[in-house]
C-alpha cells in the first residue's frame, strides 16, 4: 500500500492551484486528482481483499504526527464510488466551465478547483479516520469545500442564499454529531469511533443512535430534513450538484451505516425507525419531484426518494438483524448499499445532463423547453439510459437494488410475526409507489425536455455538447449497463461488505448460491435487449419496401396547431397535482371568465407549489421568533444611560438572588 | 418450459376475436368473425407508414420495445406443474417492471408527437398504471406470504398443496383482482374504451393516434398478448398446478374463452367511468387486496390465533 505521507504531499499541493497560470489550473487540478485517485483507490482494492480492516501506514521520515487511518470494505466501497464520480465530475467540469471563462477571474476559478479538490480529499477521509476529533474536522472540510463550490455564482441573489442556507443547516448537524461524541465520551472517556462502541455497549441505544441519525440524516437529506437539497442543488453548478447528489450525501448514509455497525440494541425499534421514515422520504420526495418546473430541483427531490430506497434496504436490513434474520439482514443491506452506488451513477449522470441542458439553453425551466433530441442527440440518449435507471427498470442497475430490497421483503412476509409482515407490507406498498410515481415523473421529465416541439425561443440555438461533457456521461451510461447486466458480478462483494461490517457469520448467508440464481436477471435481460434488436430490424427491412410519408401530427382535422398546443410540464401533471393535492399543497392563480367575456383577452395563469415542510416547519417558526425577536428590540434604544441601567438592574438582581441563596 | 408461452400466443390469436364475437352477438349486430382483428394486424403489417415531421427516433422505437417487454415478461409464467420458461425468486416484480418499461415507451412515443392529444392520454395512462401497481404488489405479496414462495413458479405449484381449504376464499379475491387489473392494464372498461370516438375521453387509443401501419400492428400484437397473458395468470391463480397435462390445456383454452366472453359481454352492458372517478375506482383495487391480506392473515393464524 502507498505510504499515507503522499497522501499528505498532495493535500499540500492542491493549494499549488492558486499559482499556477490561469489556462493551466485544470490540467494541473486534473493532476493532483488523479494522483490522489491512484492512491486512494489502491488502498480500497487492497482492503477489499482483507476480511479485516487495515491501517494505511505510514513512514515517520517526515516527523508529522499522522491521524490514524483504518480502511475495511465499507471504507473502501465509498472510496471508489467518490473516486469515480469525483472523476467524471471533474471531466464534465472541464467543458461545463468553459462558458465562464470570460465573467469569472482566475483567482474564483482556482478557489473552486481548490474546494473541488478538497471536497474530494475529506469525502475521502471522512471513510478513514478515527477519532472524533479527526473526524469530525473532515466532515467540517468536506461542508466548508462543498459550500465554496456551491457559491460559484454567489453573485446571483438565489445562489447566496441557497448556499447560506446549507451552511447554517450542515451546522445543525455538525452541532449534533459533536454532542452525540461527547455523550459517549462523558460515559466511555474515549473521543473516537471505539468510544462509541462501549457506550453502546453500556447505555440505552435509541437516544444516542438518533442524535447521530438525525445529524447524519441531515446531510443525506431524510425528510423533514431535506429542506437545504431542493435549494442548493440547483444553485451549485452542474458538475457539483452531480457529485454532490452522488456521492457528497451519501457520507451521511456512510456514517449511518458506521454508527449502526456498533449499535447492539434496541435493533428492532431503530430498524423500524429508519423504514418509516425511509418510506416517507421516498415518497415524499417523489411526489414533490412531480410538480416541479425546474429540472434540477426536479433532480433534487429525486435525490431525497433514493435516499429514501437506500435507508429502506437499510431499514430492512436492521431488522433483519434485530430478528436474527439472516436473508433479510444481507438482502436488506445488499440492497442499500448497491443503491448508494447505483444512485451515484444515475444521479451524476442525470445532473450533468442537466448542466448540458442549462449550458445549451440557459434555462432550467422546463416549460421553456421541448424538442431538444433534435439537435441534441446524444444528451437525449444519455438521459434517456439516467431516467430508466432511476425508475429502476429492469435491465438496468436501478432494478438490481430495488429487486433485492423487494426480495428481501418478500422472502421474509411469510416467515415473520403479524407487525412485522403488516409492516413489510406497507414497504411494499411503499416501495412500488415510489416506482410508478418515478415513472410518472421522468416520462414527463424526458418528454418535456427532449420530446416534441420547441416551446420557447430559448432552445432555437442550442447545440450538442463538447466532447468533453458527453464521455464522462457515456462512462457513466457503461457503468450502469454493467451493473444491470452482470449483477452478478457485483452482488457477492458488496454483499461481503455488510457481513464484514456486522461480523456475521459469512456461513449463515450463502452469497454463491444466491449469485446463481440472480444471474438469470442477466440472461432474462439479455433476452429482452436480443427481443428488442431483432424486432427492430425486422421492422426496418419490413419498412425499406413500404413507401414511408412524412407528414404533420394529427390535429384532429386542425391544421393549424402550434408548440402551445402541446402538453407542458404542469399540464402532464395536472391529474396527478389534484389527486396528491393534500401532501404536495400546490396553488392554481386565475381569473375566471365571466358571463359577458365574448371576445379573449390577455389573462394570467400561474400555478406554484411550495415544499410544506419548508413552509410549515421552518420558514414560519423562524419567522415567528424574528419576530419576538422584533419585540425584544424595544430595549435597544441607543442611549448610553439605558444601558447602564440594565448593567445595574442585573447586578441588582443577582445580589438579590445571592442575598437569599437562590444562586 | 415453453408449452406455456406457446398456449399464450394461441390464445392470444383468438382473444380479441371471442371480445368482439361476444359484443357483436350481444348488441344483435351479425359482427365481423373470430379471426378478423389477426387479419387486420395482417392488412397492417403490408401498409406503409406516415410519420410526423415532430418525431424523433423515440417515436420509432417504442411501439418495438413495448412489443418487446411484453414478450420477455410472458417468460416468467409458469404453465401448471411446468416451470416457466425462465423463473427466479421474485420474478413476479420483473414481471411488473417489465411491463412498466413498455408503458414508459408508450408514454415517451406519445410525447414525442408533440400533440396536444397525447399528451392527454400519455399522462392518464402514467396515473393510471401507477395506481393499479400497488393492488399487483399486495396481491402477490399476499401469495409470498401464503406459500412461502417468491416466484411466479413456485407460488403457482404450491398454492393449492397448502391443505388450508380455505384459501379458496383469497383465490376467488385474487380471480376477482386479476381480471380488474387486467382489464385497468389492457385499457378496456370500465376505466377506458377502445371504442369511443371521441379523442378528448380517449386514454390508451390517444396515445398512439400517430402510429400507423407496421407499428399500430406491433402495438396491437402486444395489447392481445397481454390479455392472454394475464388470462394465464388468472388460470394458474385457480387451476391446481397439480392436475393431468391433459386436463391442464383444456381447461387453460376454455377458461381463456370465458375471460374473453365475460369481457365482451361486460364491455356491451357496462358504461364507462367518468373521468375523475378512475383514479378512485383503481384505488379501491388496492383496498380489496389489502382486505385480501388480511383474510389471509386470519387463515393462516397470524391474527386471532
Amino acid at each position: 500500500m502507498t505510504d499515507a505521507a503522499v497522501f499528505l504531499i498532495l493535500l499540500v499541493l492542491s493549494a499549488g492551484v492558486f499559482i499556477v497560470p490561469a489556462r493551466m489550473k485544470y490540467v494541473y487540478t486534473l493532476s493532483v486528482f488523479l494522483a490522489s485517485l491512484v492512491i486512494t483507490s489502491q488502498w480500497a482494492i487492497t482492503a477489499f481483499q482483507y476480511q479485516n480492516p487495515i491501517i494505511i501506514s505510514h513512514s515517520s521520515f517526515l516527523k508529522i504526527h499522522l491521524p490514524v487511518m483504518i480502511i475495511d470494505r465499507l471504507s473502501a466501497f465509498f472510496i471508489l464510488i467518490i473516486n469515480f464520480t469525483m472523476l467524471t465530475g471533474l471531466v464534465y467540469a472541464g467543458g461545463y466551465l468553459k462558458p465562464y471563462q470570460k465573467s469569472k477571474t482566475p483567482v474564483q476559478f482556482s478557489l473552486h478547483f481548490f474546494a473541488y479538490l478538497w471536497l474530494c480529499f475529506s469525502m475521502v477521509m471522512v471513510t478513514l479516520m478515527q477519532s472524533a476529533f479527526n473526524f469530525l474536522v473532515v466532515w467540517e472540510l468536506m461542508t466548508v469545500s462543498s459550500f465554496i463550490l456551491v457559491m460559484f455564482d454567489a453573485e446571483s441573489r438565489p445562489v447566496l442564499k441557497a448556499g447560506i442556507n446549507y451552511l447554517v443547516q450542515m451546522h445543525i448537524g455538525f452541532i449534533l454529531l459533536l454532542v452525540g461524541f461527547l455523550i459517549a465520551e462523558s460515559v466511555t472517556g474515549s473521543l473516537s469511533f471505539s468510544g462509541l462502541e462501549a457506550y453502546f455497549s453500556q447505555k440505552p441505544n435509541l437516544p444516542l443512535f438518533l442524535v447521530f441519525f438525525i445529524g447524519f440524516g441531515i446531510k443525506a437529506g431524510f425528510i423533514p430534513l431535506h429542506t437545504w437539497l431542493p435549494l442548493a442543488h440547483p444553485a451549485a453548478p452542474s458538475h457539483v450538484s452531480g457529485v454532490m447528489s452522488g456521492v457528497m450525501i451519501k457520507m451521511g448514509i456512510y456514517g449511518i451505516l458506521r454508527i449502526l455497525g456498533f449499535v447492539q440494541d434496541d435493533l428492532l425499534t431503530i430498524g423500524v425507525i429508519i423504514l418509516i421514515v425511509s418510506v416517507l422520504s421516498g415518497l415524499y420526495g417523489v411526489m414533490m419531484a412531480i410538480v416541479q418546473h425546474d429540472l434540477k430541483r426536479l433532480l433534487a427531490y429525486h435525490s431525497i426518494e433514493n435516499i429514501g430506497i437506500i435507508g429502506i434496504g437499510i431499514g430492512l436490513g436492521v431488522i433483519g438483524l434485530a430478528t436474527v434474520n439472516p436473508v433479510l439482514t444481507v438482502l436488506g443491506f445488499t440492497g442499500g448499499i448497491l443503491h448508494v452506488l447505483n444512485h451515484s451513477l444515475f444521479k451524476s449522470l442525470l445532473f450533468y445532463n442537466a448542466g448540458s441542458v442549462y449550458s445549451a439553453t440557459h434555462t432550467r425551466n422546463l416549460e421553456k423547453l421541448g424538442g431538444l433530441i433534435k439537435t441534441m442527440p446524444y444528451s437525449a440518449f444519455l438521459f434517456l439510459i439516467g431516467a430508466l435507471a432511476i425508475c429502476g427498470l429492469p435491465p438496468f442497475n436501478g432494478f438490481v437494488s430495488e429487486y433485492l430490497i423487494y426480495l428481501g421483503m418478500f422472502k421474509e412476509i411469510s416467515d415473520v410475526g403479524l407487525y412485522e409482515a403488516i409492516l413489510l407490507l406497507l414497504s411494499i406498498v411503499g416501495l412500488t409507489i415510489i416506482g410508478g410515481l418515478a415513472i410518472f415523473c421522468f416520462t414527463k421529465a424526458f418528454g418535456i425536455v427532449y420530446l416534441g416541439q420547441s416551446r420557447s425561443e430559448k432552445t432555437e440555438h442550442a447545440v450538442e455538447s463538447p466532447k468533453i461533457m458527453i464521455i464522462p456521461q457515456m462512462a457513466i451510461v457503461a457503468v450502469i449497463l454493467l451493473i444491470g447486466l452482470g449483477s452478478f458480478m457485483f452482488i457477492g462483494p458488496v454483499a461481503e461488505i455488510s457481513l464484514n461490517l456486522f461480523k456475521l457469520d459469512p456461513g449463515s448467508f450463502n452469497v454463491q448460491t444466491f449469485a446463481g440464481d440472480i444471474s438469470r436477471l442477466s440472461i432474462i435481460g439479455g433476452i429482452f435487449i436480443v427481443l428488442t434488436i431483432g424486432i427492430f430490424l425486422i421492422r426496418r427491412y419490413v419498412l425499406s419496401k413500404r413507401t414511408i410519408e412524412k407528414g404533420p401530427t394529427w390535429g384532429c382535422g386542425y391544421t393549424a396547431g402550434n408548440e402551445r398546443q402541446q402538453y407542458t410540464a404542469t399540464s402532464f401533471a395536472d391529474n396527478y397535482s389534484e389527486l396528491a393535492k393534500p401532501v404536495i399543497g400546490g396553488r392554481k392563480e386565475m381569473e375566471d371568465i365571466g358571463e359577458n367575456d365574448y371576445f379573449p383577452k390577455t389573462r394570467k395563469f400561474e400555478t406554484s407549489n411550495n415544499d410544506g415542510i419548508q413552509t410549515k416547519y421552518i420558514d414560519r417558526p423562524i419567522s415567528k421568533m424574528v419576530g419576538w425577536l422584533k419585540k425584544l428590540a424595544i430595549m435597544q434604544t441607543g442611549q448610553i444611560q439605558h444601558y447602564i441601567l440594565y448593567a445595574f438592574v442585573f447586578m441588582l438582581v443577582i445580589f438579590i438572588l445571592t442575598w437569599f441563596n437562590i444562586i | 418450459m415453453i408449452l406455456g408461452t406457446i398456449l399464450i400466443i394461441l390464445s392470444a390469436v383468438f382473444f380479441p376475436g371471442i371480445i368482439l364475437r361476444a359484443k357483436s352477438i350481444a348488441s344483435g349486430r351479425k359482427g365481423p368473425g373470430v379471426l378478423q382483428p389477426m387479419k387486420d394486424i395482417l392488412v397492417l403489417l403490408r401498409k406503409g407508414s406516415v410519420f410526423s415531421h415532430t418525431t424523433s427516433y423515440i417515436f420509432q422505437w417504442a411501439p418495438t420495445v413495448s412489443l418487446a417487454a411484453m414478450i420477455t415478461s410472458m417468460l416468467v409464467l409458469p404453465f401448471g406443474k411446468y416451470d416457466a420458461f425462465l423463473s427466479f425468486e421474485a420474478d413476479f416484480v420483473f414481471f411488473s417492471y417489465m411491463l412498466a418499461f413498455g408503458k414508459f415507451f408508450t408514454i415517451i412515443g406519445a410525447l414525442d408527437t408533440g400533440s396536444s392529444f397525447e399528451g392527454m392520454g400519455a399522462n392518464r395512462e402514467a396515473l393510471y398504471s401507477m395506481l393499479v401497481e400497488p393492488a399487483f404488489f399486495i396481491l402477490m405479496g399476499t401469495f409470498a406470504m401464503f406459500t412461502g414462495y417468491t416466484s411466479f413458479s413456485d407460488i403457482f405449484a404450491n398454492f393449492f398443496i397448502t391443505n388450508n381449504h380455505l384459501m379458496i376464499i383469497f383465490g376467488l379475491i385474487s380471480l376477482y383482482l386479476l381480471i380488474q387489473i387486467m382489464m385497468i392494464e389492457n385499457s378496456r372498461l370500465p376505466v377506458d374504451d377502445p371504442k369511443t370516438h371521441l379523442e378528448l375521453t380517449m386514454v390508451h387509443e390517444v396515445m398512439i393516434l400517430d402510429n400507423c401501419g407496421f407499428d399500430k400492428a406491433l402495438i396491437h400484437m402486444g395489447t392481445y398478448l397481454k390479455f392472454a397473458t394475464y388470462g394465464s395468470l388468472i388460470f394458474a391463480s385457480v387451476v391446481p398446478a397439480g392436475w393431468s397435462l391433459s386436463w391442464q390445456i383444456g381447461l387453460f383454452l376454455v377458461m381463456q374463452f370465458l375471460l374473453a366472453t365475460t369481457i365482451g359481454l361486460l364491455e356491451s352492458f357496462r358504461a364507462r367511468n367518468k373521468m375523475l372517478k378512475n383514479a378512485q375506482f383503481i384505488l379501491t383495487l388496492s383496498a380489496i387486496a389489502l382486505v385480501g391480506f388480511v383474510i389471509v392473515l386470519i387463515i393462516t393464524h397470524k391474527l386471532m390465533n
